[in-house]
């Protein structure tokens, strides 16, 4: 009798050890491919950075540090500098993310909180559409839409509206061009909205009722809901829906590329024409013959990956001092 | 989600595979890279070329500045440029260069009332208005070679290309010919610092920038002209003759030239002698190595080369370019015929 | 007394206001999206015929299809998701389960931040020295990989972010009956974020759908019908790039065409994505 039952027990037992063991095996095995994974991005952004170090290697032994501080870009003469592509950079991402993350959170609001339901899905589909619609096409629509329309009546109104105020005046300075830093920010803002909105909306979904229910039942209104409770809540993954748009921004290359103008020169107006980096090496890289030439394009691109850097810590210091300061 | 991870390995796995299996199959169908300015009638010629013949000859334009890095990394069989190589580094590299087909660059005028060809600037006054030493439509050197012309008191906005170009690397050689301001200011290459203007992002972006803005001048390949119906002006040539941007005008520039001054062919038809030559006239060149490693890929190019020469003159005149004239198809075939072998020496072309 | 209906009415403005301008922005969003989705939606739609579909892609002054360049983008496109997704799911998972206080996941957090942000036309040139030259010439894998790894970054920081949000009662749920660390991952981590991760997986493939720079110097493109991996093959960016600034009217408008095809398609493929995992969204 307990004969029997110590076989059966010791038959089951052993089944579930079998069991237990095969899956602290599968999860091992599975821990091991994740984190496999993960070293796997380490190691494809150390083969980008190689290559990028291995072919800016001539331009930057030539230039030194002066590569940063040089307005100029000259091929003629083999004298390139880095200053003016960057201050594009900064520039029209700086504006295109102040104008998108507004907006995409508004609309992020307005989705979950407003709008009527069956409207909800067909609107966010619609303004994710404006992440699938191909770069180049916002710079061939730029280029021969917005351009033209910006050139013929809004940029001469603004000229008009700020002549003679200091300071706005120089910032919108014509002549009205049409294509510039203004017109590739704007751009670059529709560009970027879609992704700052889709992220945003999908972490706001994440908010357990009952916390804005909570919140409500004191006698919140919306907005304070939004801007007490679900802002707060989701706001690490609302930066990374800033990030991944800043990013975009950053190394946005076709659409810009069509407005910009490439003009190695930092002017004060914004309707002046500009370059940013990533636009400089696909407008120039295809017809760069020359070493030299070619190891400062790829510079930039280093640059580049510099700049994201730096941009990327202090957006990480900022959250983290965020973080100490509520607590959370 | 399991079965999306299972699904994804088997994938990933089979297409490894296949990677892998390929690799071991033969790749080469004949490719070539390079140029902007003639990919669509290569476009044309390869096409017409696989109906006659089965053998299908991809070209790509993916800039002269890449067509020549691609065919020193001897990823295609044959490169193609809009600046000729020098003739130093065709003997460093062991390449051939020859030219191939060409076409006319003109400026393009956007000023009210004015109609194509009704304006004529010669070369110095459209340097100085490239310098910005001439900033009104209305100056004294513009009227002075339109004294019939009713000219406006106008700003005058320069479009420029915004990308390096083979364009802008001719264009940019004219005004470095005609004023030693230019050349010694600015230079001559794909992509130069502008004095002045605002960049365009390629032909159709300085012909749409043109066409929008009031008292604008750009310059634009002929058939961007052509077809976006642009104003476009006459040229003073170095004989100086006025003549209109035509297809015979082109041609005859590249009658006059000397070809054989230059090794590879290198011949910049900017500004060449004669009553008749429009002096933006441009070229572009096919680089192969003399002695490719893919003997047969090269040797099949060469064909097809050829066959354009001989057959392709018709296409190249509907899509607005110039075909070479024939001295010169002569000449280059009979250097294939010398130069171009294969590892035991044996000469890859030996006539259609 | 007053002094609190003062207040509740200054909030019920503020929020009034606030909502307001919520609308506005979803009204200049839709108009944005109008306004492109018009020029896409006029100037591409006259040249949709079902010759576009069933032939190569014309010389110019012949009429002709995207049938080689849409085929090309559809092999290419399904390569570098099948291959960037999976890589990028497990690296998410491994950042926001396994080790979401660990080291390695500061850094790889850091630098997947940096290659979002990588210029495609860098990650191309990285696998042209990666791929296209030791192979000796231009393949449509060399094009799949260089998409994969544009789609890696959008997907390991989507998935991380919605794994972070699951809350944390769910997976002790999961512990406590038992299941082992991965099950719980795969039934109950993986099934509540799964939206966001499907959001993600969709952008990326958003983001690969309109790229010209990373194929240009890894697949090229191609004239005619190719399907071999191993040698240069079509695709709809780059051949909507070289069309659309030719000055012949037939490329142009296949240029339009076939940027029409590809918003199309992401559309097509957001509805059906949204409506298979929407269902508990809608609650």
């Amino acid at each position: 009798m307990s004969a029997v039952s110590e076989a059966v027990t010791s038959s089951a037992m052993r089944t579930r050890e079998a069991t237990v063991r095969r899956f602290a095996l599968t999860d091992t095995i599975f821990r091991a491919a994740t984190r496999a994974s993960a070293i796997l991005v380490l190691v494809i952004l150390g083969g980008v950075a190689i290559s990028l170090i291995a072919g800016s290697w001539e331009a930057l032994s030539k230039f030194g540090l002066s590569f940063l501080t040089t307005e100029a870009w000259n091929p003629v003469t083999e004298n390139f500098g880095a200053l003016a592509p960057i201050y594009g950079t900064v520039v029209t991402s700086a504006i295109a993310i102040i104008i998108a993350v507004p907006i995409g959170i508004g609309i992020a609001i307005f989705l979950t909180e407003l709008c009527p339901r069956p409207l909800r899905r067909p609107i966010g589909i619609a303004v994710e559409l404006l992440a699938g619609i191909p770069s180049i096409i916002y710079g061939i629509w730029g280029l021969f839409v917005f351009a033209p329309f910006l050139q013929t009546t809004v940029q001469p109104f603004i000229i008009n509206l700020f002549h003679g105020i200091p300071g706005l005046s120089s910032l919108f300075a014509g002549p009205p061009y049409g294509i510039g830093l203004l017109t590739s920010s704007l751009i670059l803002a529709i560009m970027v909205l879609p992704f700052i909105t889709s992220i945003t909306k999908d972490v706001f979904d994440t908010v357990p009722a009952v916390l804005k229910e909570s919140a409500y039942g004191i006698g919140c209104t919306t907005w304070e809901v939004t801007r007490r409770v679900t802002i707060p809540y989701t706001r690490i993954g609302i930066m990374g829906g800033v990030m991944l748009g800043l990013g975009r921004a950053l190394g946005e290359t076709m659409a810009v590329t069509f407005v910009i103008g490439n003009a190695h020169r930092i002017s004060a107006s914004l309707f002046a024409p500009g370059t940013t980096i990533s636009a400089t090496i696909a407008n120039e890289f295809t017809e760069a013959d020359g070493d030299l030439y070619t190891s400062s394009l790829v510079s930039l691109g280093l640059i580049l990956f510099i700049i994201t850097f730096l941009i990327l810590a202090i957006a990480r210091y900022m959250l983290m001092r965020i973080d100490s300061r509520t607590g959370a | 989600m399991r079965h999306f991870i299972r699904s994804a390995a088997v994938a990933i796995a089979m297409a490894a595979a296949s990677a892998l299996s390929l690799s071991a199959a033969m790749a080469a169908d004949i490719s070539g890279a390079g140029a902007t300015f003639p990919y669509p009638i290569y476009a044309k010629w390869a096409d017409a070329y696989k109906k006659e013949t089965g053998i299908g000859l991809n070209y790509q334009s993916i800039g002269s500045g890449g067509g020549i890095k691609q065919i020193k990394a001897k990823t295609v069989t044959f490169g193609a440029s809009d600046a000729p190589l020098k003739g130093e580094e065709l003997d460093s590299t062991g390449l051939a260069q020859f030219p191939m087909v060409m076409g006319g660059i003109v400026p393009v005028v956007n000023l009210e009332g004015i109609k194509p060809g009704e304006l004529v600037l010669d070369g110095p006054t459209l340097a100085d208005i490239f310098l910005g030493k001439i900033t009104n439509w209305n100056d004294e050197a513009i009227k002075k070679l339109n004294p019939d012309v009713k000219l406006p008191d106008q700003a005058i906005a320069v479009v420029h290309r915004s990308d390096g170009s083979g364009t802008t690397f001719n264009f940019t050689y004219y005004l470095g010919d005609v004023s030693a301001d230019w050349k010694e200011k600015v230079g001559v290459d794909k992509a130069v610092e502008w004095p002045v203007g605002i960049g365009a992002k390629g032909n159709e972006g300085v012909a749409n920038n043109v066409a929008q803005t009031g008292g604008a001048i750009g310059y634009v390949e002929y058939a961007y002209a052509k077809q976006n119906k642009l104003t476009y002006t006459d040229l003073v040539n170095k004989d100086g003759k006025k003549v209109e941007p035509t297809a015979a005008a082109f041609s005859a520039a590249a009658a006059n030239a000397d070809w054989s001054s230059q090794p590879g062919y290198g011949v910049i038809l900017a500004n060449q002698p004669g009553a008749e030559s429009w002096p933006m006239t441009a070229a572009t060149w096919i680089l192969v190595y003399k002695k490719p490693d893919d003997a047969a890929a090269t040797g099949e190019a060469l064909k097809f080369f050829a066959w354009s020469y001989a057959k392709g003159d018709d296409m190249a005149g509907q899509l607005d370019y110039v075909p070479m004239p024939d001295a010169v198809v002569k000449s280059v075939e009979e250097m294939w015929g010398k130069d171009i072998v294969d590892a035991s020496g044996k000469p890859l072309y030996s006539g259609m | 007394m007053s002094t609190a209906a003062s207040l509740h009415q200054s909030r019920k403005r503020k929020n009034a206001v606030m909502m307001a301008l919520c609308v506005i922005a979803a009204g200049i969003g839709l108009a944005w999206l109008a306004l492109i989705l018009g020029a896409l939606l006029y100037k591409g739609l006259t040249g949709v015929s079902l010759s576009v579909f069933t032939e190569m892609t014309p010389p110019p002054g012949d009429a002709g299809g995207l049938l080689n360049a849409i085929y090309g983008s559809i092999v290419m496109t399904i390569i570098g998701v099948v291959v960037g997704t999976p890589i990028g799911v497990l690296a998410g998972t491994y950042m926001a389960e396994y080790g979401r206080f660990s080291r390695l996941t500061t850094v790889v957090r850091f630098i997947n931040d940096i290659l979002l942000s990588a210029p495609s036309i860098i990650v191309g040139l990285f696998v042209y020295e990666l791929m296209v030259r030791p192979m000796g010439h231009f393949s449509a894998i060399a094009g799949a990989v260089s998409l994969s790894i544009l789609v890696i970054p959008v997907v390991v920081r989507t998935t991380e972010d919605m794994l972070n949000l699951v809350p944390n009662a769910l997976r002790e749920a999961g512990t406590a009956i038992g299941a082992p660390r991965w099950v719980v991952i795969r039934s109950v981590a993986y099934r509540a974020a799964l939206s966001g991760i499907v959001t993600g997986i969709l952008l990326a493939i958003a983001r690969i759908s309109g790229e010209t720079a990373p194929l240009l110097f890894t697949a090229l493109n191609n004239q005619f019908w190719s399907s071999n991996l191993n040698a240069p093959m079509a695709s709809l960016p780059v051949t909507i790039f070289q069309f659309a600034l030719s000055p012949y009217e037939e490329w142009q408008q296949l240029a339009w065409t076939g940027a029409l095809i590809i918003t199309l398609t992401v559309l097509g493929l957001s509805i059906i994505a949204r409506s298979l995992t929407g269902r508990r969204e809608d609650r």
